[in-house]
């Protein structure tokens, strides 16, 4: 099961809506991750991916369908599964190194103090934080509660780390940096990822694959996008690379156009077979797609084709 | 700027303090001679009657008192002849043992509202028709079933801070934020380890302040409650000395009931700020 280390099944979220009908977040969501790669769901408010995210967690049950993370089916939460949450949620009575140790002695619940102490101060290293260890999180900026946050979920050495938009709330310095320290040590570890964000860049710069999501109710995944720059990929030169247009175009054209009307112009869409595209390639079919129909909303500017940047 | 502040607050409530006495001085003070009568019937009238002096004790006259009191506060000549501070510590053990009890009841219960919407509903209605009843209602009914008066004063202690306490704490862990227990519901931590790490620490700043209104009930029943039961207390030392028609030490229990309601009320508030968290 080397090829689905996660593998979402079928998975629907239902609510009971109003009148005694039910209201579909999203249905039958199939997906699946290898293990060491970075997933990222990019899709409108309302699609159902912090719920996904938080069925992926354990925090909440799906209606309907299963999750198999590492060849078996999840039951509530698990150490193996690491949250990094939006608003970092750090426990603010304690220290940055109390956060981290409590992380560290829920998993290793006879170890000493001291063991508990290095080893969590291995990960506040880790992310940048030494000489902040006794500092309240009250005292921290955005960004280091975040880092605060990464550590936690890092020393636990979980095998996946899913984040619900962890830097959101972060200004755009702050927010690139600490990009750069996650992609720099999920590519050291090996780390898998799970990721939602609404930032296109941040999708390009650190996911492997990055999964679409259509508007909810009634969301579904419509396509997977493989990210066809280089595993090296800097931040500084990102922009440059002759593909990183072809994949940001894909995909905010999806985002302003397609996710509204997917569910009325895709009538054969298979959930369990989602198509994956990989931008820049000739074989791109659905990008092109979608051409036609933008380009009728803006006749007069000739927009390079995806292909032919490649 | 603060410090000056501080200092000048302090001048003022100096002044203040200065001019209630002197009020009160020159409100209750001798007016001189009314008129003349034998020296006899004069002595047997007092000064009210031969000075104009007023009924009420001037501050003089308590601050006399209050000395005396002060000097000797433990002496024990009796069952209605004892010291202030010795009533003054059985209404601060009474106090204290009734809200022991409503601590060890009130605290578990309230976590048990808090974490449960089934108990939190079931027992609601018992807790909205229980609270506003008040606490000496219940001294009657503690008297014929514990048959024993400083029992049932503790007794009525504790049924009066036990509520603020249970509201206070069932809010207090209801209203731990979500995103905290997510964060041990993904580190996998027992709903015990959950309760003391987690949930404690989140709601303690609200359990103590439902502790320190408690407090403040508390010192404002035993009053009351020790005048109906009698015996012993700073309560029973007011009615008593209100029979004895010795407005000065009325004057002085008063003072001292402030006081010792202050420094509970400070304890309290001490306790409160060492486990409140900034964000």
């Amino acid at each position: 099961m080397t090829d689905k280390f996660i593998s979402i099944e079928g998975i629907a979220r239902r609510y009971p809506g109003a009148g005694g009908g039910e209201t579909t977040i999203f249905e039958d969501l199939w997906l699946s991750m290898k293990r060491g790669e970075f997933g990222c769901v990019i899709g409108h408010s309302g699609c159902g991916k912090t719920t996904v995210l938080n069925i992926l967690a354990g925090l909440d049950q799906p209606s309907a369908g299963a999750v198999i993370v590492d060849g078996q089916a999840i039951e509530g939460t698990s150490l193996d599964r690491a949250v990094i949450f939006q608003s970092h949620a750090l426990l603010p009575w304690r220290t940055v190194l109390g956060n981290v140790a409590y992380a560290v002695t829920s998993k290793w619940r006879n170890w000493d103090r001291a063991k508990v102490k290095a080893h969590a101060q291995k990960f506040i290293d880790l992310v940048g934080l030494t000489g902040s260890e006794h500092k309240r999180p009250s005292e921290l900026s955005g960004g280091m509660k975040q880092r605060v946050g990464i550590a936690r979920a890092l020393s636990i050495t979980p095998k996946i780390m899913l984040m619900d938009e962890p830097f959101s709330a972060l200004d755009a310095l702050t927010r690139g940096t600490l990009q750069d320290e996650v992609r720099r040590i999920c590519l050291e570890t090996g780390q898998t990822a799970f990721m939602i964000t609404h930032d296109v860049d941040e999708a390009i710069y650190l996911a492997d694959k990055i999964f679409l999501m259509t508007n909810g109710p009634g969301a579904v995944l419509a396509e997977i996008v493989e990210n066809p720059l280089p595993k090296d990929r800097g931040r500084i030169d990102l922009h440059r690379h002759p593909l990183y247009y072809a994949v940001r175009n894909h995909i905010v054209d999806f985002l302003v156009s397609r996710s509204k009307t997917f569910a009325a112009t895709v009538t054969d869409h298979d959930p369990r077979n989602v198509p994956v595209v990989r931008p820049g390639k000739p074989e791109l079919v659905v990008a092109a797609d979608a051409e036609d129909s933008i380009e009728a909303s803006w006749p007069s500017v000739a927009r390079p084709t995806t292909s032919s940047q490649g | 700027m603060n410090a000056s502040l501080r200092f000048r607050a302090a001048v003022v409530s100096i002044v203040l303090f200065a001019a209630f006495l002197g009020i009160w001085h020159l409100a209750t003070r001798s007016t001189g001679a009314v008129g003349n009568m034998s020296p006899e019937y004069a002595k047997l009238m007092g000064l009210t009657a031969t000075q104009g002096k007023s009924a009420m004790p001037g501050p003089l006259d308590v601050g006399a008192k209050l000395w005396e009191h002060l000097r000797q506060p433990f002496y024990d000549n009796g069952p209605n002849d004892k010291g202030l501070g010795i009533q003054l510590g059985y209404s601060i053990a009474r106090v204290g043992l009734g809200y022991l009890l409503a601590v060890i009841v009130a605290i578990p219960l309230g976590f048990l509202i808090g974490m449960s919407p089934l108990i939190s509903r079931a027992i609601d209605p018992f807790i909205q028709i229980l609270k506003p009843i008040s606490p000496l209602a219940w001294m009657p009914l503690a008297l014929y079933t514990i048959k024993d008066s400083s029992i049932s004063a503790i007794f009525v202690i504790f049924i009066c801070s036990v509520w603020p306490m249970l509201l206070n704490t069932a809010f207090g862990v209801a209203a731990v934020r979500k995103e905290w227990i997510n964060v041990a519901r993904t580190l996998e931590v027992g709903t015990v380890r959950r309760a003391f790490t987690v949930i404690l620490p989140a709601a303690a700043p609200t359990i103590l302040t439902g502790m320190r209104i408690s407090i403040g009930i508390a010192w404002l029943v035993i009053v009351a409650a020790e005048m109906l039961v009698g015996g012993t207390g700073i309560g029973y030392f007011v009615w008593n000395e209100w029979n004895n028609l010795s407005i000065t030490n009325v004057i002085i229990a008063i003072l001292m009931i402030g006081i010792v309601g202050m420094l509970l009320d400070q304890i309290l508030a001490r306790f409160t700020r060492m486990v409140t968290f900034p964000e």
